[in-house]
């Protein structure tokens, strides 16, 4: 299972999925830079990413609080997400995705 | 405006959970603090971020609340009277000549200690700002991201962003004041307090003020004086709307700020400490909880209380030079049960 993560700086990283954690605390294991500051609890939107179209209708819709966490992501776009509410399993076993701005530790 | 100084035994800086049962640890040792926070109440991370959220770590309570947590350390170090300095930011720490410390916020407060804990966690919690390359060159004349005094704003042309209650908030309080009034939100949906969503959407609805559901994506003027913004409504094409002010209300991030410049030794944005007395490179300051590093660090909170327990024990031979140090527990100690007022003798 892999993820494939886009950094700041335009370099693409292979990352090892983990079944059952969140993207989120997945990219932070790997040890790229995302702030994440409230640890996963869809409150800060400091863990924004931007899902490849590829992959934008594979994941689980957006509830009402992940939609309304986004007013505080800057430049949010249609495939904006916040990463610690995609959960990885074997279904998004390829997924793509790319760190927005305003995630700076 | 009078400058108000302060002596204590040691000063918090941040009024997080761990900076909160750090003055329990200090007060058995009895050591009085002051504590300095950014945020207008006790909690930090726990109150700002997820005060509704539950918490399954902290030992002894199989489920708890950010709020709830922050209400039970507020209850359990009430006995120490602590003294809060809120709405203020930690600024500048100097060493004095008697050899002790004193910290400046931004707003003028003095305190002076021999002890310095910083307990600030993440950082300040400061705005959030929109990725616009210009922004710089407004702030502070056209561009703000709090109202500190309403008059500043009277007869301008506001143009106020976002979504949740604060944007609504002022939107609404400062409608009667401005020259003209209009809000921009990213979607037509927004997570403020219903009355107040309702309370706008009549006032667009009696021509009273604006709302545009577009991105800001770009400011025009000169001089640091706003007289447009440019905005990007999803899927059409971009259009200015005209105004001299910008509030912008993106929630709050935590950021190092002034800590940065406290001639301590940094590593990527974390205080380095030794795990015996949780005491930085520089002797009588003390760093504790999420900002500290440490081999085999943990973020948790319950790393914090131990690490200010430990923490306390040196404060206190600082603090107290000649007095000797003894090891007590609250469950025999008659002397600590004193402290806590819950020793029938001392009632």
């Amino acid at each position: 299972m892999k993820i494939y993560v886009t950094d700041p700086d335009g370099k693409e990283h292979e990352l090892e999925g983990l079944d059952g954690w969140r993207v989120m605390e997945i990219i932070k294991d790997y040890g790229l830079p995302l702030k994440a500051e409230c640890g996963g609890a869809c409150c800060c939107a400091t863990c924004h990413v931007y899902v490849h179209e590829d992959w934008v209708d594979k994941l689980y819709e957006m509830r009402d609080d992940e939609e309304d966490m986004l007013d505080e992501a800057i430049d949010v776009q249609d495939n904006s997400r916040l990463s610690c509410q995609i959960l990885m399993s074997e279904a998004l076993d390829g997924l793509k995705v790319t760190i927005a701005p305003g995630t700076e530790i | 405006m009078e400058i108000e100084t302060h002596k204590t035994d040691v000063i918090i800086i941040g009024a997080g959970p761990v900076g909160l049962f750090a003055v329990f640890e200090l007060g058995l040792l009895d050591m009085k603090a002051h504590l300095i926070d950014i945020l207008d109440r006790p909690g930090g991370q726990c109150a700002e971020l997820y005060p509704e959220k539950p918490i399954y770590d902290i030992p002894a309570f199989p489920v708890i609340t950010g709020q709830e947590l922050t209400d039970n350390l507020m209850a359990q170090i009430e006995p120490f009277s602590p003294t809060f300095h809120f709405n203020q930011m930690a600024e500048e720490l100097i060493k004095l000549e008697n050899g002790n410390w004193q910290i400046k916020t931004d707003i003028g407060t003095i305190i002076e200690a021999p002890v310095v804990v910083i307990a600030a966690g993440g950082g300040s919690f400061m705005p959030k700002k929109p990725n616009i390359p210009n922004l710089e060159e407004y702030e502070g004349t056209s561009v703000f991201y709090a109202v500190r005094q309403m008059e500043q704003f009277k007869g301008k042309n506001i143009l106020v962003a976002g979504g949740g209650d604060s944007a609504l908030d002022w939107t609404l309080n400062l409608e009667p004041l401005a020259e003209s009034m209009a809000l921009i939100h990213r979607r037509d949906d927004f997570r403020a307090a219903p009355d107040s969503v309702s309370k706008m959407r009549k006032l667009v609805e009696e021509d009273k003020m604006k709302l545009y559901i577009a991105d800001v994506k770009g400011l025009n003027g000169s001089n640091g004086q706003l007289e447009s913004v440019t905005v990007q409504p999803k899927g059409g094409e971009p259009y200015e709307v005209e105004c001299d002010t910008l509030l912008a209300f993106y929630g709050l991030t935590m950021k190092l700020g002034p800590i940065a410049n406290f001639g301590l030794n940094l590593h990527e944005n974390l205080i380095p400490v030794d795990t015996e007395k949780f005491e930085t490179s520089t002797k009588g300051i003390f760093s504790i909880g999420d900002i500290n590093t440490y081999p085999g660090k943990l973020k948790l909170i319950l790393s914090g209380f131990h690490e200010s327990a430990l923490m306390a024990q040196e404060a206190f031979r600082i603090v107290f030079p000649d007095k000797k140090l003894r090891f007590q527990y609250t469950t025999s100690s008659t002397n600590l049960q004193e402290k806590l007022g819950v020793n029938d003798k001392a009632a």
